[in-house]
């Protein structure tokens, strides 16, 4: 009965904070052949919180472009609450000993990598601005069309 | 055993020669692992971009009144037309 329980618990914590996932690398050959929005993040970052919502869109507008978030947080309870304020509908993965902050070479918060779909990094932009976006959603775009 | 004298002394001076030497050898290799522990001293230098979010909190501040500081930041930056330096208790992402 108590595995039962726990097992209600524990599907109904997925369901409320999204699939956290800690890694502490990530293989990014899963997703060849897909555009992929890299972006790395913290609870106590500004910009962090303006780009959740853009991030929401445009997967909504590109569900074929996967976007994975990489909080960089010391404290999972931090990024939980971030999470319950601006919740995610792409992948989060949590990496608390922030290697791949170093791994990725993070020049600030938040910082995104944009991939094309053979895997090479194409543009990446250190902060989120609203100013911008046009901007980041052309390069997303210009990806996702097949080579002429 | 009685050694006529040259052969004691060069003996003597072979010995000595052969410890100056050594002492040149551990002498450079102190001095090669020296400079190559030096070679990793600014290896980590700086606040990476993840940790500035202890960095960027209020309490962070030099000084012991957050306000006062604040309010000679204000007057400060208003004066000389800049900001920060001191510190900047803003989301501390490094971007803006």
């Amino acid at each position: 009965m108590n595995k039962f329980l726990l097992l209600i618990l524990m599907l109904f914590s997925n369901l409320t904070f999204g699939n956290l996932i800690y890694a502490n690398e990530i293989d990014l050959s899963k997703y060849q052949g897909k555009v992929i929005y890299l972006d790395f993040w913290a609870s106590w970052c500004g910009p962090c919180k303006e780009s959740f919502p853009w991030l929401n869109q445009l997967q909504k507008k590109f569900p074929d472009v996967k976007i994975i978030a990489v909080n960089l947080d010391k404290n999972k309870q931090d990024a939980d609450a971030f999470l319950k304020k601006h919740p995610a509908d792409f992948e989060i993965i949590y990496n608390p000993s922030a290697s791949l902050g170093t791994q990725f070479k993070v020049k600030g918060m938040p910082y995104s990598i944009i991939y094309d779909r053979s895997g090479q990094a194409k543009f990446n932009h250190i902060g989120f601005s609203q100013k911008k976006a046009d901007q980041y959603i052309q390069e997303i775009q210009s990806l996702r069309e097949p080579k002429k | 055993m009685n050694l006529p004298i040259k052969t004691f002394t060069r003996k003597c001076f072979l010995k000595t020669e052969a410890k100056v030497s050594n002492y040149k050898k551990s002498s450079r290799t102190l001095i090669f692992f020296g400079f190559s522990m030096l070679l990793s001293a600014c290896s980590s230098l700086g606040v990476q971009p993840w940790e500035r979010d202890i960095l960027s909190k209020k309490e962070m501040i030099f000084g012991a009144c957050v306000l006062e500081a604040g309010f000679e930041d204000h007057t400060y930056f208003s004066k000389e037309g800049s900001s920060g330096g001191r510190s900047f208790s803003a989301g501390g992402c490094g971007c803006n």
